[in-house]
């Protein structure tokens, strides 16, 4: 690769790493396509859901012949034979406290590709006591946003929000989270390979409709519950 | 002082579709009562009954975060940009 701080050193480190991508959904499928081609090391992908025909229009490695199969499988089918040298690992369960350190203690970077905030919160804690950067997503119709976390150093999840929104079904135009996927995924290679300036303290947000983005400045709150002073 | 305001995805059935409206104000707080003046219903999707910011919701002016200033009554300029922020938790 052609391109300052890649090279075959930085390749060396792709092939090293590796990344956890919580959800298969809209979000996490482009994700994991782009990291598969970047030669990615090891993918852990990580969904409780199977796939619906609702899905279609935007969870692109899940196609009509998927309905019915958990997610993680059908995304694996695919992405297997689109980069075999890639090792993938499918976890079908739902993430919880329980769970989130025996799955996701060996990855490099997390990547937050969920559907729901109480989940986000869970891995926001766990990325935060373990020091892991996690790189979010998220998206609501013609609206996505992005931030990349790194714990103690930048505003985590519950800085930026003291709660989550109340509970409801999300409007999803399909071409929000590809987009936002692409904003995440590189993010991840960023970090891997060290280069660039990173989404840390800044909140990117995105309008479809108006086609702009913009972003806002985050800050740690020194009373957040989770990376405040007190923890 | 007149300022841009930012009308995030789920609000913007309340102002007709409008991803950014023109309001009026001196402080964050009067932004908001004057917003509700034009589009009905906005303030108790912002603030709860006893009228401060819901936990879930975020206004930034230019980008600066109001939490960090003095909240509701962060003072405008002429022109600032006020960026209403809630949480989002689609993905899917």
């Amino acid at each position: 690769m052609l391109l300052d701080g890649w090279g075959e050193e930085g390749q060396r480190k792709l092939e090293n790493a590796h990344v956890a991508v919580v959800g298969a959904g809209g979000l996490g499928c482009p994700i994991d396509l782009y990291l598969a081609a970047a030669g990615v090391g090891k993918l852990t992908i990580i969904d409780a859901d199977v796939v619906e025909e609702t899905n279609l229009n935007r969870q692109v490695l899940h196609w009509s012949s998927d309905i019915g199969k958990p997610k993680v499988q059908s995304a694996v089918e695919k992405l297997t034979k689109f980069n075999s040298q890639v090792k993938f690992v499918p976890i079908h369960g739902r993430l919880t406290e329980e769970t989130v350190d025996e799955w996701l203690r060996d990855a490099d970077v997390i990547v937050d590709a969920l559907d729901n905030f109480p989940t986000r919160l869970i891995l926001n804690r766990y990325a935060v006591e373990t020091r892991k950067p996690l790189v979010h997503g998220a998206i609501y119709g013609w609206e996505g946003r992005a931030t990349t976390i790194l714990p103690f150093e930048t505003a985590c999840l519950a800085c930026i929000f003291e709660e989550g929104p109340p509970p409801g079904v999300f409007p999803v135009v399909g071409t929000t989270p590809g987009l936002i996927a692409m904003v995440q995924a590189t993010e991840v290679l960023k970090l891997l390979l060290g280069v660039g300036q990173p989404l840390f303290n800044r909140y990117l947000i995105y309008d479809g409709l108006t086609m702009t983005f913009h972003t806002v400045k985050l800050r740690r709150r020194p009373n957040c519950p989770v990376c405040g002073k007190s923890n | 002082m007149a300022v841009k305001v930012r009308i995030p995805a789920p609000l913007q059935s309340l102002t007709g579709g409008a991803a950014e409206v023109e309001a009026q104000g001196r402080t964050v707080r009067e932004v908001i009562e004057d917003l509700e003046r034009k589009y009905h219903g906005i303030k108790a999707r912002l603030c709860d009954d006893a009228g401060e910011l819901r936990r879930f919701v975020n206004i930034y002016v230019n980008d600066q975060d109001i939490r960090f200033q003095q909240g509701l009554d962060t003072e405008l300029k002429d022109n600032d940009e006020v960026s209403i922020i809630p949480a989002i938790a689609g993905g899917n």
